[in-house]
């Protein structure tokens, strides 16, 4: 019983960040009918933004302290950061000991912005033309990103820290009546669990209880009507080519203790998350998010010594094999909607 | 003449003088000079043009016939690779088996992988092939390991048994791979005063093979096969509707691009035996469909071209750093000098990814229809000038252009 729990547990961080990615990419695919190959990359780039804060406040100016000395008897250079000198020492060590979390606000302007600017400057070009084209087009864009990351902050991976008050496990075993160190969990991964919910949470709300959102999910399902109801849908639509970016960047943002940021993260996310994708159902928020936690916590099944030794190098193929069954015998996914991409 | 029409044939012809007149062709320039960075005329180059040639007319006849976008090939070039090792270390080192069983087996995984695939079509036939080929290439490095050897790669040793040929040469080295006791690697290099050109074994082997795979390949394009395959990609319910089931052709045609990518892969290790599972890597797919889509998919001709454009550019561009660029610009004042080299610096030497990412953006924006597309443009745009000047009657160039490549 304690091993299921865990198995889990372990399974809700990676299933967190595949859904909030599957979200994403099912709004892209509900609104605009784009098929987003480079959304791993705006994944990566969310990663990025924590990174780039990172390093903001890390920045330092270099002061000699009269009152210290180094080993050799001279004054000692000590390396301040502006933040520190800024606002006190308490409050500036602070600042960076939570930059992950406030990288938040600093990634939702730069993802929105980027967002916006991939869907105005190439993506509504490509509206009209067939998806192997779209696929073709965003796949080398997302080459692109990766790229120019790399170029900036060089292949190898950037360790992240959590807040100082999230380090450290939390026995949940103990919690929920079992032994004490039966189930230790990570504090932040239960951080990124909750945080993905309030996401995922915030955007159905947004779906359904706003007027912006019901018009969207009218143009959804009908895109022409709501045309000429005279409503301009294509706006909205970029609205939430802009959302769903911003979802990937702060998936990205807060996975960045969890995995060390590097420049091709995207990509790896990219294709399982794709798997997950239609496994849910092409077009179906609700089977996207399910699919998600679902699959995070079937390869956390998988990748348990017991079952390894039972069929070997099952955890490295799980995924693509539930998809492959999935696929073949409800070929919509477990929530595709009728008459979604069946060409 | 063998069973092609004139077109075709001249188009064949065309396709055989480059591939033996490439050791020349590919050296324009003479190896004293600045230019020679340039050069491509030499056998590691060529062998991998050629083969990614074969890989690529492999795709195509997937891609650019049914317009099943496959993003998983890479998996089959793999397979086929490991085929090839294996049949060395436990036969020969013979390529003509190695090459045989590449191709047999990978058109076997690709009949099953296929099959599956196959049922669905469009973006979700492509998350298919993706996830197959993603499955491959994690069993290599995982449980497959014992026949994969795992991140080191597979290799020929000297302990293997090898039943038809030797352990081990005189010298205790692990024999080179043959064809029929001519080395794969031998090269004899001529000098033409500062020119030099070699030529080699493995190259013109590879290059006959090519040879073979692109007369196939015009053989299925004018088949009332490669008919039925076209109705595939242009419309799938008339086909349907006319009691037509599609599923064996498509399913044929994907066997056959898996065979295609299978023989590239024996290829690759009948030059250098060595495989690893990088090469099934789903970068490695997208880089054939690059390659397809750049030349042109549907054409003959585009697959080569395309192939050959990115390898060239790839081997070529990642060769170029900094002190070369600086070479180039050397006349230009240096503030302009150090600006030029600073916004090339990102493309070029270990940037080569971000140039190709480029690229491909910018193929698919402005020329979808690839190299192919884009050559006959500039012919009707020339031809009209021309018939402007005769007759005013313009647009009846395109009309009537039915190019040799199509």
């Amino acid at each position: 019983m304690e091993t299921i729990i865990l198995q889990i547990l372990n399974g809700l961080d990676k299933g967190s960040a595949y859904a909030l990615i599957a979200l994403g990419l099912t709004l892209i695919f509900g609104t605009l009918g784009v098929v987003n190959f480079a959304h791993g990359a705006l994944f990566m780039l969310g990663a990025f933004c924590a990174v780039t804060l990172n390093k903001i406040f890390n920045l330092s100016f270099e002061a000699i302290d009269p009152t210290r000395t180094d080993f050799l008897g001279n004054p000692m250079v000590v390396n301040t950061p502006y933040v520190e000198a800024w606002f006190g020492p308490e409050m500036g060590h602070s600042i960076i000991d939570w930059s992950v979390p406030l990288s938040i606000l600093f990634a939702i302007p730069i993802m929105a912005f980027i967002g916006v600017a991939m869907e105005r400057g190439l993506i509504r070009y490509f509206y009209k033309r067939p998806h192997a084209d779209q696929i073709l087009v965003t796949f080398g864009l997302a080459i692109v990103l990766q790229e120019i990351v790399k170029a900036f902050y060089g292949a190898n991976p950037i360790p992240m820290p959590a807040p100082e008050a999230f380090t450290g496990s939390f026995d949940f075993g103990r919690w929920i009546g079992f032994d004490a160190y039966a189930i230790m969990y990570p504090y932040w991964r239960l951080v990124y669990f909750g945080f993905a919910a309030v996401v995922i949470g915030a955007v159905f709300a947004f779906l359904r209880y706003t007027t912006f959102g019901m018009v969207v999910r009218a143009g959804m399902a009908d895109r022409e009507t709501v045309g000429l109801l005279g409503i301009d849908i294509d706006k909205r639509f970029v609205a939430m080519f802009a959302i769903a970016s911003i979802v990937a960047g702060l998936a990205g943002v807060m996975y960045t203790p969890i995995l060390s940021p590097n420049y091709h993260m995207g990509m790896d996310f990219l294709v399982l998350s794709f798997v997950v994708v239609v496994v849910g159902g092409m077009g179906s928020l609700e089977g996207a998010v399910a699919a998600g936690f679902l699959l995070g916590i079937l390869q956390s099944f998988a990748s348990m010594s017991q079952i390894i030794e039972f069929i070997p190098g099952i955890n490295q193929v799980i995924i693509y094999l539930v998809a492959v069954v999935v696929l073949l015998t409800r070929p919509r996914g477990l929530m595709g909607r009728k008459g979604v991409m069946e060409d | 003449m063998l069973g092609l029409n004139k077109a075709d044939l001249r188009l064949f012809l065309i396709v055989i003088a480059m591939l033996v007149f490439a050791p020349i062709l590919l050296n324009p320039f003479p190896d004293t000079s600045g230019m020679a960075q340039f050069n491509a005329g030499y056998p590691d180059l060529m062998q991998k043009l050629v083969i990614f040639g074969i890989f690529a007319i492999g795709f195509n006849i997937l891609f650019g016939l049914t317009g099943y976008l496959s993003f998983g090939h890479a998996a089959f070039l793999g397979i086929g690779s490991y085929t090839g090792v294996w049949m060395m270390k436990l036969l020969t080192m013979n390529v003509i088996p190695a090459l045989i069983a590449s191709v047999v087996v990978a058109g076997a995984v690709s009949l099953l992988i296929g099959y599956v695939s196959l049922r669905r079509s469009g973006i979700y036939f492509s998350i298919l092939t993706l996830a197959f080929a993603q499955m491959f290439y994690s069993l290599a490095y995982s449980v497959l390991t014992p026949i994969t050897g795992g991140e080191s790669g597979l290799s020929l040793s000297t302990d293997d048994p090898r039943i038809f040929g030797v352990q081990a040469t005189d010298g205790g080295n692990i024999p080179v791979p043959t064809v029929f006791g001519l080395d794969m690697s031998h090269a004899v290099t001529l000098d033409f005063g500062a020119w030099s050109f070699t030529i080699s074994t493995g190259y013109y082997f590879a290059a006959i093979i090519m040879a073979l795979a692109f007369y196939l390949a015009v053989r299925i394009f004018r088949s009332p096969f490669g008919l039925m395959l076209r109705a595939v990609k242009s419309n799938q319910n008339r086909m349907n509707y006319t009691g037509l089931n599609p599923r064996p052709y498509t399913l044929a045609a994907f066997v056959i691009s898996g065979m295609y990518a299978g023989l590239a892969g024996g290829l690759m290790v009948a030059m250098d035996p060595l495989a690893g599972a990088e090469r099934m890597l789903w970068t490695a797919s997208g880089e054939v469909v690059l390659m397809t889509i750049l030349g042109g998919a549907g054409t003959l001709i585009g697959p080569i071209l395309g192939a050959g454009l990115i390898k060239y550019l790839e081997s070529i561009v990642s060769t170029i750093n900094d002190s070369v660029v600086h070479g180039w610009f050397a006349p230009l004042p240096d503030w302009l000098e150090n600006t030029l080299v600073t916004v090339l610096h990102p493309f070029i030497g270990k940037g080569w990814h971000l140039t190709l990412g480029l690229v491909f953006v910018l193929v698919v924006c402005f020329l979808p229809g690839g190299i192919v597309e884009g050559g006959k443009k500039l012919g009707n745009l020339f031809r009209r000038k021309r018939s402007n000047g005769d007759a005013p009657t313009p647009g009846t160039g395109s009309t009537t252009a039915e190019q040799p490549g199509e």
